[in-house]
């Protein structure tokens, strides 16, 4: 029997990674709006994952020489990987995705400045793994459905964004223009809100947002975190060409050099409660969560935007807005989402299996399809959508299917059990265990004219082998498997 | 909002599913008629480019004054003569390659080139620069416009990103991202023989057209798009080129470039990038440093692609048009670096080419009245529109109508280049 399009799938799919068979055997009896509880609150689940970590129930990692997740990118791009595989928090990990997007900052780059180990340590350290501020990727975490206006101050204290963008050399001398820029163009309102003499003040705002250096010398304890230095900052009056406050001023007040971080707040929270952010964010979570096919319509975006505003920019209203939407639970919306790779690569193993499956060798193929963890190309964040869908980037899909199904060869094999008798009843099984959108006649009849490619269905365990692997490629390798 | 690339496709993702297939029996033509194509090799300097330090108006007093850490010492540049308004210029010190290719006279240096308020945005400049169309960005790319005059075949463009820029967004054609063509191949978890069933069958499943699901006939569309181009790729991956080229991804990709023009793939557009030329901080004193170094992968990279096809007699068919989103500002900021500035330095190279230097260098003098600066004297104003440049290409070296691609007549003052 073919695995049938539920509406308990379809969240999972939107709000999570997809589900493993186990997944949906502790959801048989839930219904969807109780799984829609259980991911959207899911501060009540247990945060017992990385426990997991070297269970040989669970996917493997390869850390020769021991795992450092905080010290090293490669380890902490494999934590990331089996957190998403299996959390019992997929929303979680998929905030933090989206975040990781929105706040696109690149491990490289740090990298080269700060050294690697320091640079993994602001992306990814976990609070209390070792001494320093906890790294952006459990920042995002942390703050994922919170307020996007403390979440805004975060980030423009954070060590990872204070490199990435420069922050940390922005002194009143000759300011510093990239993050004043891009926290208008690309974390916020977006171009056209702005203009260039609002860049310059905005760079002035977050003089002497600054880093020190902790612990000089020893890369397991020293670190960067952040410090407000009066007497970097420029303590003038900035004007810019949009209000900053209720009152409707649009000039930050001249201050004392010891208060002048209240510059920076002042600033991020007129950004954080403008009308265009909200729906700029609106926006780009209806892409995430509901459509890149279908557009919203504006009072789709208008209401979401009213409730974040509402609700002290609350990023969990957005979200529980287009959860809770009628566009997202209407089926003719469902399949239309662009998976990414990480979500493609994550779902796939979720659903051929990972027995002796080391989350180190999705390293390389999702490189290929156009996503690192902690390097996105640029601020802007990864080119969603179609974007992923070159031809070598769609290459890259069809021959990760193929290794994994390789890996998993004898797990497929198991699975088919006692159905191995003809190509439909194989094919009934693969389809109950992977979940490509809907095949249509003609390309069913494809599928099971392979089975008898090369030979007649014999059933045997030679065939069964090389057809159990070739088969779940060409179905993991499908487009209907890579529309989410 | 700025319009993204998934907006636009969204638009036109219908249109585009209808006509995308290209027939393979075009291909099969192009190849029988063994004819060698004219080829145009697109460089973008991805986070843009600071022309300042790339052609150095070192006698300009107040290159030295706005830029105290990070000018280029007027000793080291590489000189390269003086421009139609008697400002000498020299290339950054790490152009060595680029030098030589000046002194064969097959080096086209064109300064000041942009448009009217130049945008500060990479992302919005990049698809000014990409559409050819500053006012909508939405629209599709001025390369891709090209490509839908000529024979279809799904091996016409090739970009050699894993994301298909801007200027190759059609909404008939679909254009490849192919890295490096080595891994450009079909793996299977079976033998040989059962590899070819799984291909089979994978190509029949991708052919279907879901005229129901657009989307999904787009994503299939990626899918046969690759099996179209595999086995010509293929041709070029054994490719090792007649020179050594540098081992960084920028040559590796020049590399592919000059393997499929020597193995007569028929490709007309190869888009190349490298990027980091958004040196906001500590981009390098003395000529060296971050920049220095973003100035050898570029410079090197050109050098061996250029010696590499001149090995083989292809110069003459090959244009190189070089580019970024825009220039920096013209003093450095209190990191060492430059941030976000306007008109930008273009250049072209080819065995066709009438090297020299190109309009005139800005008087860096901020004095509000220079009318060779703009933005209070903070960045450089642009002489040459970009899109002239592009007529220039069009009409002059890939034998296009600019025109109707362009859509307006940017002919005018274009710089002779080719």
């Amino acid at each position: 029997m073919a695995r049938s399009e539920t509406g308990v799938e379809h969240l999972l799919r939107r709000a999570g990674f997809g589900a493993s068979q186990d997944d949906l055997k502790a959801f048989e009896n839930t219904s969807t709006s109780g799984v829609l509880d259980y991911l959207l609150d899911y501060g009540r689940q247990a945060d017992d994952v990385d426990s997991k970590i070297g269970d040989p129930a669970y996917a493997s990692i390869t850390a020769v020489g021991g795992f450092s997740p905080n010290l090293n990118i490669e380890h902490a791009r494999q934590r990331w990987l089996f957190r998403m595989l299996h959390t019992r928090r997929p929303l979680e990990e998929k905030m933090a995705l989206f975040w990781h997007n929105h706040f696109a900052t690149a491990y490289t780059k740090i990298a080269s400045i700060a050294g690697g180990a320091q640079a993994t340590r602001m992306m990814a350290l976990k609070a209390g793994e070792l001494p320093g501020p906890q790294g952006q990727i459990e920042l995002f975490r942390s703050m994922a459905l919170g307020s996007f206006r403390d979440l805004l101050i975060a980030v423009a204290q954070d060590p990872a964004m204070l490199f990435w963008l420069d922050g940390r050399l922005n002194t009143r001398q000759r300011p510093q223009e990239n993050f004043g820029r891009e926290i208008m163009e690309l974390f916020t309102f977006g171009i056209g809100h702005y203009n260039e003499f609002d860049v310059y003040a905005a760079s002035r705002v977050f003089t002497g947002w600054n880093l020190r250096l902790v612990n000089r010398g020893n890369d397991a304890n020293s670190y960067n975190e952040f410090v407000f230095n009066p007497n970097q900052h420029d303590t003038g009056e900035k004007t810019f060409s949009f209000p900053i406050y209720r009152n409707g001023s649009a000039t930050i007040p001249a201050r004392a050099a010891a208060d002048g971080m209240q510059d920076g707040i002042d600033f991020i929270t007129a950004l954080a409660t403008h009308p265009n952010t909200g729906r700029r964010l609106a926006r780009k979570m209806w892409d995430f969560f509901v459509s890149e096919v279908v557009e919203p319509d504006e009072g789709t975006i208008n209401d979401a935007a009213s409730a974040y505003l509402l609700n002290g920019t609350s990023i969990a209203s957005l979200v529980h807005y287009m959860l809770r939407s009628r566009q997202f639970q209407n089926p003719g919306n469902w399949r239309t989402r662009f998976s990414w790779p990480v979500e493609y690569v994550v779902r796939a193993v979720k659903e051929v299996g990972w027995s002796g499956f080391s989350v180190d060798s999705l390293r390389t193929p999702l490189t290929t399809m156009g996503q690192t963890l902690f390097e996105p190309p640029d601020v802007n964040g990864w080119e969603l959508g179609t974007g992923w869908f070159t031809t070598g980037g769609m290459l890259a899909r069809m021959n990760f299917a193929a290794t994994l199904a390789g890996n998993q060869r004898l797990n497929l094999v198991r699975a088919i059990g006692g159905a191995g008798s003809s190509p439909a009843s194989v094919l009934d099984v693969f389809l109950d265990r992977l979940s490509p959108a809907p095949f249509d006649s003609s390309a069913r009849s494809e599928l099971l004219g392979y089975l008898e490619a090369g030979g007649a269905w014999t059933g045997s365990e030679t065939q069964l082998r090389t057809k159990a692997a070739g088969l779940a490629r060409l179905i993991v390798g499908s487009g209907e498997y890579q529309i989410v | 909002m700025p319009v993204t690339r998934r907006d636009f496709i969204r638009g036109g993702v219908a249109a585009f599913t209808v006509s995308f297939t290209a027939p393979s029996f075009l291909s099969d033509i192009a190849r029988a008629q063994g004819a060698r194509t004219r080829s145009l090799v697109v460089v973008y300097l991805g986070g843009g480019n600071d022309a300042l330090n790339t052609v150095v108006p070192y006698q300009d007093q107040f290159y030295y004054s706005r830029r105290p850490t990070i000018a280029v010492p007027a000793g080291q540049v590489l000189q390269i003569g003086t421009d139609t308004s008697g400002r000498a210029l020299g290339l950054h010190p790490r152009l060595t390659g680029l030098q030589g290719i000046f002194n064969e006279g097959r080096l086209a240096i064109i300064q000041r080139t942009g448009y009217q308020n130049s945008s500060r945005s990479h992302f919005q400049g990049f698809d000014i620069w990409g559409t050819a169309n500053p006012l909508n960005t939405t629209s599709t790319g001025w390369l891709a416009r090209y490509l839908e005059t000529v024979p279809r075949d799904a091996l016409s463009g090739w970009a050699t990103t894993r994301e298909v820029p801007r200027a190759l967004l059609s909404k008939e054609i679909s254009v490849p991202g192919i890295p490096d063509a080595r891994t450009y191949v079909f793996a299977s978890p079976n033998g040989v023989a059962e590899a070819l069933n799984e291909r089979a069958a994978a190509q029949r499943i991708a052919s279907h057209v879901a005229v129901d699901r657009p989307h999904l006939a787009f994503v299939n569309g990626t899918a046969t798009g690759a099996f179209e181009t595999l086995d010509r790729v293929a041709s070029v991956a054994s490719y090792a080129g007649t020179v050594v080229y540098p081992n960084n991804g920028f040559a590796i990709a020049l590399r592919t470039v000059a393997g499929s023009i020597s193995r007569g793939t028929g490709t007309r557009v190869y888009w190349v990038q490298t990027s980091g030329f958004d040196t906001h901080a500590t981009q390098g004193v003395q000529g060296g440093g971050a920049y220095g170094g973003l100035m050898g992968t570029f410079g090197d990279g050109i050098a061996a692609f250029y010696n590499d096809l001149r090995n083989q007699g292809l110069l003459s068919e090959t244009l190189i048009l070089q580019f970024s989103e825009f220039g920096r500002r013209i003093s450095e900021n209190g990191s060492g670096g430059t941030d976000h500035g306007a008109a930008a330095v273009m250049m072209a190279i080819g065995g066709a080419v009438r090297g020299g230097i190109y309009g005139t260098a800005p008087s860096l003098n901020p004095d509000l009245s220079n009318p060779t600066l703009e933005n209070n004297g903070g960045d450089v104003r642009y002489e040459t529109d970009f899109r002239s440049v592009y007529a220039r290409v069009l009409d002059n070296w890939l034998g296009a109508a600019s025109m109707a691609i362009l859509g307006g007549d940017f002919r005018a003052g274009a710089p002779p280049i080719v």
